[in-house]
């Protein structure tokens, strides 16, 4: 939820401040294409962020986000540039908006390692510097280096970038990206990122400060120095990372992940990201009420569908070429006395991958599509579920009292079952 | 012995020494059933490792087969209410009667037989049939869905089998040159028809065990699809009519697969100072221990494949054999 | 005119290829099978029901009663969950009890299994040479649980018993001579024709049917999926050793069948290591709290049992019962496919189809 609102707060003001971003793209653009192909998906990311940056609110999704790229930086490139849709989709009001999307979609499908990534990133990031000029530039510069360095250190990079979205506040923007493209052409070490990173937590009241210490560092060309100082000034400015953490919790949803997350981030999340992703890109951003990793099951990826839109992203997880989720290994309904809860756990042969889909249902009503047409195998568990929680499955071909037969009275499941007997 | 007596006019005398004679002979029949399940079940035993009836009558468990008839003797006739009760009732006779009637044709020694007709081999053929009539009937008098299905499958397994049968037993009648069943054995003086006419016994006794509906061909009484096929329906003495004949059955083609193949009470050469009654009874025996470890061996097979086999894999292979045979003897007449 | 009706035949619910009180209406035409319609319920005891009064050391009997067949991989599971949701490290000694206990298991359910298929197509011996076998495993169990069947052998945290002494050399005297009783099942049975007949080609499935009925574990093998849930989800510690998935493409009950018996080898396989690297001493029960709260939440496992795929939700409030108990049965979800497979089949090959599938009634009606 919060994340759509995020979004919409982005849109606005990117689009208020759109203007001026047209010609920073360009410039941006022409700058990547000079580069060459690698690491195309971190600069979207950075992209993302600096549209996060621009309202500073949405910098805690970022984060989240960065932080699973980095750990799996390997196979979730495709992942990051379906963020960097989404981000683009966003600042969609933008009027400049238009074109960038056009590019970043084409630049996804071709995947490979053309720099066309990095232009719609540059095309973002110079949205967002409308906004937020400095944090715009601390992204260019992070891009130009990241581009510049292999793609190891991409991830840090991205981080980085978002941390400078945060700091976005800071004015001289047009100073900061001069400096950016200087130091992204000479740096090639790991080390700037981090300290990108660590200024961008700072919030970097003066940015002027910031990009010096970007600058400083850049020409040093890795040392580790560099790295503690930025350290050192992150700490120094800690009171923006606080305000950002607090940010995330309430977006909600993420709450159980969060601290997870902090200490050691689940090696599912980026999956779980990618489903997000790719659902909401397809079927909009409010299907899904909440999603998450449930750490005590296995860090299974867990969707919480909304009650109408349930059918509509089960459909989606089972027919969509990325998600793929060919088989139904569980189907079945809880009494949480409250609500109704459909608890279904789907597997990807083709991916190798788990999802758990929920929905909450009305408890007095408790009514919901039948999955039976996507997956023959769900016509008895529900029948099961409709026998024993009374949960309706509309469409199911045949929904009968599979255990107990249709003459039983009550549904023994439910917590305010009681045993009927004909003599009492 | 008896050949005079058959010859001699009708009398109450002849008439009571007939049925004494009877009697003798089923009561020698049911020995043999009894010892023949007894047999059965100790041999399936050890094949699969186990004793098998071992508690009544010693540690062989003689008296067990004799236990359990007591006991379906003694168990409530059950009719079901909705069944067709005169034909459920005279069902099992009709299936028993011509078990016991074929035995009259068998030459169990050169002197010991009852009826030395000149058709004995169509007649024991001819009279097996009637016994489906009884497995149908009680099928259908049970008014039961499993034991129609099983009555179905008697038949048609009968009809399907009968004509494989017959066919391959026409190389045998060709060589011995007649139906009669002790000239048969005389022909086979020179040897037996199992080494002359091999692929006539191979399907004989193909044919024979389905004809006795035995695993693996026992479809009708299938136990774990039809439960227990046409007699599903019948229990106490009635089943054991059933059972009975079954059994007879058993024994009868045992003894004339003896007979058609294996040179009857004829003995091994050199050997011939052992009677001729002994000689029966070893081969008769080895007959019946194959049938035997037939059934702790073999899968059932399914109804459609058993139709197959019998029409398109016994049946040709039954006619070749016969065309086979007669070319073999007009080319050795030719030289 | 011959005028012919389809009859209408209750297979079961007392039916003795039915494996239980399992009961099948069908439409035959005489003996061709048009319509099948499965009914089940026969055998619910609302175990689901029951554990949410129970305590979870509580619902471990219970669960020995939905796949009794094979009970140690229903223990299992459930306590797989909870350990799972407690983030509860189990001792190295307790794993290998486990994973040895579930192969065991898992050898004397395919027994079971390969003997009554066999008796269902009309053949006695290999039942009984299967039981023979099994008998030997049972006193194995018996002699680590104290129970022959219903074992309520593992514990949250571990296992309730420690291995009796010399238990382990009996189980690596078991696995050559299962071996060689393996190679004499193959002898007795599987090149017999009139039992390839009866099998090859029946109830064929393909590789997308037996994932849209979700299907799993040898009935989802048989159709090529590489997919077993010990190896491609290690649990427990199965990583550790080294065994084969087997698979086949035919996807019929000829598949299944040397399905379950090159399983059997697998197992023996995982016996044989796990022997090898059984820890001489160690503790067999981690240090769990006396009455065991699972935390808020929910989670659901699923591990390989030897019918598939048998899984375990919890949805726990905290407190020391579950608040929502939910197994997911595989016999239950293999069994859906039945109907499907069993039209214009004969009578003689839906028991044929019946004994691939392998169905247990327990865990059928749960």
């Amino acid at each position: 939820m919060s994340g759509e609102k995020d979004l919409e707060q982005l849109k606005k003001e990117a689009a208020a401040k759109a203007k001026a971003a047209a010609l920073a793209k360009m410039k941006e653009k022409e700058q990547v294409e000079s580069k060459e192909e690698t690491a195309a998906a971190d600069l979207d990311i950075a992209k993302q962020k600096a549209a996060a940056a621009a309202k500073a609110k949405a910098a805690a999704l970022a984060k989240m986000k960065e932080k699973e790229q980095v750990e799996s930086k390997e196979e979730t490139v495709a992942a990051d540039l379906d963020i960097a849709k989404q981000k683009a989709a966003a600042a969609a009001k933008a009027k400049a908006a238009v074109l960038a999307k056009m590019k970043e979609k084409e630049q996804v499908e071709s995947k490979e390692e053309t720099a066309a990534a990095d232009l719609d990133i540059a095309k973002q990031k110079a949205a967002a510097a409308a906004k937020a000029k400095a944090a715009a530039l601390a992204k260019m510069k992070e891009k130009e280096q990241v581009e510049s360095k292999e793609e190891t250190a991409a991830a840090d990079l991205d981080i980085a970038k978002q941390k400078a979205a945060a700091a976005a506040k800071a004015k001289a923007a047009a100073a900061a990206k001069a400096k950016a493209a200087a130091l992204a052409k000479q740096s090639d070490a790991a080390g700037d990122d981090e300290k990108a990173k660590a200024i961008a937590a700072a919030k970097a009241k003066a940015a002027a400060a910031a990009k010096a210490k970007a600058v400083a560092s850049a020409k040093a060309g890795g040392g580790a120095g560099d790295d503690e100082k930025a350290k050192a000034i992150a700490a120094a400015k800690a009171k923006a990372a606080a305000a950002a953490a607090a940010k995330a919790k309430a977006a909600g949803g993420k709450v159980e992940a969060e601290p997870a997350e902090e200490s050691k981030p689940s090696p599912n999340q980026p999956y779980l990201d990618k489903y997000v992703k790719v659902i909401e890109e397809n079927l909009g951003q409010d299907v899904l009420e909440d999603y998450y990793i449930n750490s005590l099951s296995k860090d299974v990826p867990t969707l919480v569908a909304k009650r109408e839109s349930y059918f509509k992203v089960a459909e989606f997880l089972k027919y969509n070429e990325q998600l793929g989720f060919d088989y139904l290994s569980e189907i079945h309904g809880t009494d949480f006395e409250t609500h109704m809860e459909v608890y279904v756990h789907l597997y990807s042969y083709r991916n190798r991958q788990s999802v758990a889909l929920k929905v909450k249902i009305d408890r007095n009503e408790p009514t919901i599509e039948s999955l039976q047409p996507l997956w023959a195998g769900a016509d008895w568990p529900e029948c099961e579920a409709y026998d024993l929680l009374g949960i309706r499955f509309t469409g199911h071909p045949n929904l009968h009292r599979i255990m107990l037969g249709e003459e039983w009275v009550g549904h023994p499941l439910r917590k305010d079952y009681e045993p009927y007997d004909v003599e009492v | 012995m008896v050949e005079d007596l058959l010859h001699s006019s009708a009398g109450w005398l002849n008439f009571g020494i007939f049925f004494l004679l009877a009697v003798v002979l089923l009561l020698v029949v049911l020995g043999f059933v009894t010892y023949a399940i007894l047999a059965e079940r100790k041999v399936m035993g050890y094949m699969q490792m186990r004793h098998g009836p071992n508690q009544v009558g010693g540690r062989w468990g003689l008296l067990q087969t004799v236990a359990d008839v007591l006991k379906l003797l003694l168990k409530e006739d059950v009719i079901p209410k909705l069944a067709d009760r005169p034909l459920f009732i005279i069902a099992p006779v009709i299936a028993f009667a011509p078990a016991f009637m074929v035995l009259a044709t068998i030459p169990f020694t050169d002197k010991f037989q009852f009826a030395d007709i000149g058709v004995g081999l169509l007649y024991y053929i001819a009279v097996s049939g009637i016994t489906t009539v009884g497995i149908v009937t009680g099928a259908w008098a049970s008014n039961n869905k499993y034991a129609l299905l099983g009555g179905m499958r008697a038949a048609a397994q009968m009809i399907s089998y009968e004509i494989p049968l017959i066919m391959s037993v026409v190389g045998v009648v060709l060589l011995s040159g007649s139906l009669n069943l002790n000239d048969i054995v005389e022909a086979q003086k020179n040897g037996w028809f199992i080494v002359w006419q091999p692929i006539g016994f191979i399907v004989f006794f193909i044919a024979a065990v389905a004809e006795l509906n035995r695993v693996p061909f026992d479809l009708p009484e299938a136990e774990s699809e039809l439960i227990a096929g046409f007699h599903i329906e019948y229990s106490g003495f009635r089943w054991a009519f059933f059972m009975l004949a079954e059994y007879v059955y058993f024994f009868a083609m045992a003894a004339l697969i003896t007979v058609l193949f294996l040179g009857g009470w004829l003995p091994l050469p050199f050997l011939g100072f052992i009677p001729g009654a002994v000689w029966f009874a070893l081969k008769f025996t080895a007959v019946v221990f194959i049938l035997l470890w037939f059934r702790s061996t073999f899968p059932r097979v399914r109804a459609d494949q058993l139709m197959e086999f019998g029409w398109k894999v016994l049946l040709p292979i039954a006619l070749a054999n016969i065309f086979l045979t007669a070319l073999i003897m007009e080319l050795v007449k030719l030289f | 005119m011959i005028r012919t009706e389809e009859m209408l035949l209750n297979v079961g619910p007392q039916h003795p290829s039915t494996h239980g009180v399992f009961r099948l209406v069908v439409k035959i035409d005489g003996e061709i099978i048009t319509e099948a319609k499965p009914v089940i319920g026969y055998l619910h005891r609302g175990t689901e029901k029951l554990a949410e009064n129970l305590q979870y050391t509580q619902i471990i009997p219970y669960t020995d009663r939905m796949d009794y067949l094979s009970a140690m991989t229903n223990n299992y599971v459930i306590c797989h969950a909870v350990e799972t949701m407690m983030g509860i490290e189990i001792p190295e000694r307790a794993e290998y009890l486990r994973v040895m206990a579930m192969e065991l298991g898992r050898v004397a359910s395919h027994l079971v299994s390969w003997g009554t298929f066999l008796l269902d197509l009309g053949a006695t011996s290999p039942f009984i040479f299967a039981f023979r076998e099994r008998e030997m495993i049972i006193n194995m169990l018996n002699e680590l649980s104290g129970a022959r069947l219903t074992f309520n052998y593992m514990r949250v945290g571990g296992v309730k018993w420690d291995a009796p002494e010399g238990w382990v050399e009996k189980v690596k005297e078991f696995i050559p001579y299962m071996r060689e009783q393996l190679v004499g099942y193959h002898q007795l049975v599987t090149g017999n024709e009139i039992f390839m007949n009866r099998v090859k080609g029946v109830g064929v499935y393909s590789k997308e049917d037996a994932i849209n009925y979700s299907l799993s574990g040898p009935t989802l093998r048989c159709t090529g999926v590489k997919w077993d849930l010990r190896k491609d989800e290690p649990y427990s510690i199965y990583d550790r050793f080294d065994f084969n998935v087997v698979t086949r493409e035919e996807g019929d009950a000829w598949a299944r069948y040397h399905v379950r018996l090159e399983e059997i080898e697998e197992s023996l396989k995982i016996l044989e290591q796990a022997v090898e690297q059984f820890p001489a001493e160690g503790e067999i029960l981690a240090k769990v709290p006396k009455i065991i709260k699972a935390p808020k939440g929910e989670a659901f496992v699923r591990i390989e049992s030897p019918r598939g795929e048998i899984g375990c939700y919890i949805a726990s409030d905290g407190k020391k019962e579950p608040y929502r108990l939910k197994f997911r049965r595989p016999s239950f979800y293999n069994l859906q496919i039945l109907p499907k497979l069993l039209k214009g089949e004969n009578m003689a090959n839906m028991i044929a189809i019946l004994g691939g599938i392998d169905i247990v009634l327990g865990e059928v009606d749960g």
